[in-house]
């Protein structure tokens, strides 16, 4: 991928948006990968945690966001807990999906969900998954 | 020993199996749950944005009601619940700004909340207040011959500052399959997560994942699956019918919650199982020890 720097883009709004959501400082991170190599959404994200983070760190949020990443994540907090830098990246992801949702677009389509399909779905799995991905 | 019990949403609906059970074992135990007189869905995620109060409220008014019934501490079986209920309550305890803020916008509540009521969830209580020893002095069907995967997930354990144990290597439930004459594998799936809500969002992944994570507990040769999890249940349990459309080598396992084993190993009513909540049935295998002895 190529990715043109510029300086005024450097801890820009956007990023800085993020590290008041997340209560981080993205500039901690230096690029280890635990949180990539830990999380199991993995196989599913188009970028890894730490490219996030990277991304993050050059000020393309923009870029982040068009990917499908934060929504994948499963919040399940390895990330937190192992990264040695204490960046809270559960909380990171959570910041970008409110980033969206707060435009009032949802990345859950609720109408889209088979009837009988969310008949046998348990309260916590419509529930989570409502507060997670929609707005 | 009476606590205030919170169930939560899904302990009415789908897993009953969980609640039953839970319910009929601890009262073995001389544990009496006392549920809340009044309570509300928790929102089953804690809200990460530094900016979101508004989420916190659900939490925080079930505590309000633990202290409104007389009690100090609260315990739950459903581990979502567990892990926002006490995130909540560590967040007010730590921002004094927020928890004004929350006590203000519900100033119709009897009383303000002080960040002092204790969120245990039912394996601390057996693990710290009842102790193995005592349990084993109540099983009447040891449960020899039983192999089972230990499965936390990822809201027992994680973040660090809710972990009911070792944030890595968590060990309270071998300890109590051992206490019940069972064993444990060493399943390296332990702590993994079960793709959570991406059941509703992007099912094939949680189908994936149930796949990879169930065959694995099979090769190391357990009998079934145990958890505290509802949704980790159902993307474990209820989602192999699915798993099996898309992959047919795939054979199902058993799961069950912690309580339905200890109810068997109690050698408590039927009725106190739930079995029937339970979509694959675990009879089986508990058949399986019986002939193994
Ligand atoms: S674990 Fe922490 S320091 Fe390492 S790459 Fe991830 S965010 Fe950066
Ligand atoms: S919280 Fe999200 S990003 Fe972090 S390890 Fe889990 S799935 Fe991956």
């Amino acid at each position: 991928m190529e990715l043109k720097l510029k300086p005024e883009e450097i801890r820009n709004d956007l990023v800085k948006k993020v590290e008041e959501l997340a209560g981080v400082n993205v500039f901690a991170c230096y690029q280890c990968g635990k949180c990539s190599s830990g999380c199991p959404s993995v196989p599913y994200m188009e970028i890894l945690p730490n490219q996030v983070l990277r991304l993050l760190q050059f000020g393309k949020v923009e870029r982040i966001l068009r990917t499908n990443t934060h929504w994948v994540c499963a919040s399940c907090f390895v990330c937190s807990t192992r990264c040695p830098k204490d960046i809270d990246i559960a909380a990171i992801m959570e910041a970008l999906r409110q980033i969206e949702l707060r435009k009032n677009q949802d990345y859950l389509i609720v109408r889209r969900i088979d009837t009988e399909e969310m008949k046998e779905f348990p309260p916590i799995a419509l529930v989570s998954a409502f507060r997670k991905l929609t707005a | 020993m009476k606590i205030a019990y919170y169930p939560g949403c899904t302990l009415k609906s789908t897993a009953k199996n969980f609640e039953i059970s839970a319910i009929a074992v601890a009262k073995e135990l001389g544990i009496e749950f006392v549920e809340l007189s009044r309570w509300n869905c928790c929102g089953t995620v804690y809200s990460m944005t530094s900016d979101d109060v508004m989420h916190h409220l659900a939490p925080i008014r079930n505590l309000i009601r633990v202290k409104e019934d007389g009690f100090e501490k609260v315990v739950t079986l459903c581990s979502m619940c567990f892990n926002t209920l006490k995130r909540a309550n560590i967040l007010v305890q730590r921002e004094r700004e927020k928890l004004d803020k929350i006590n203000d916008f519900m100033y119709l509540e009897n009383i303000d909340y002080a960040g002092d009521v204790e969120v245990l969830h039912l394996l601390e209580i057996l693990r710290d207040d009842i102790g193995w020893e005592e349990i084993m002095t109540h099983v009447k069907n040891p449960l020899n011959g039983l192999v089972f995967a230990p499965y936390y997930g990822c809201l027992l354990v994680r973040p660090p500052e809710v972990a009911i144990d070792n944030v890595e290597m968590p060990y309270v439930l071998d300890r109590l399959f051992e206490s019940l004459g069972a064993k444990a594998i060493d399943y390296p799936y332990s702590t993994e997560c079960c793709g959570a809500y991406n059941t509703v969002s992007n099912p094939d992944i949680v189908l994936d994942r149930t796949y990879t994570m169930v065959n694995l507990a099979r090769q190391q040769g357990a009998d079934a699956i145990i958890l505290s999890c509802p949704l980790c249940d159902f993307n474990l349990e209820a989602r192999q019918k699915k798993v099996m459309e898309k992959y047919p080598d795939f054979h199902p396992l058993p799961v069950l919650y912690f309580t339905q084993i200890m109810a068997v190993a109690f050698g408590l009513p039927e009725n106190t199982y739930g079995f029937e909540y339970n979509s694959i049935n675990p009879e089986g295998i508990f058949k399986k020890a019986g002939e193994r002895l």
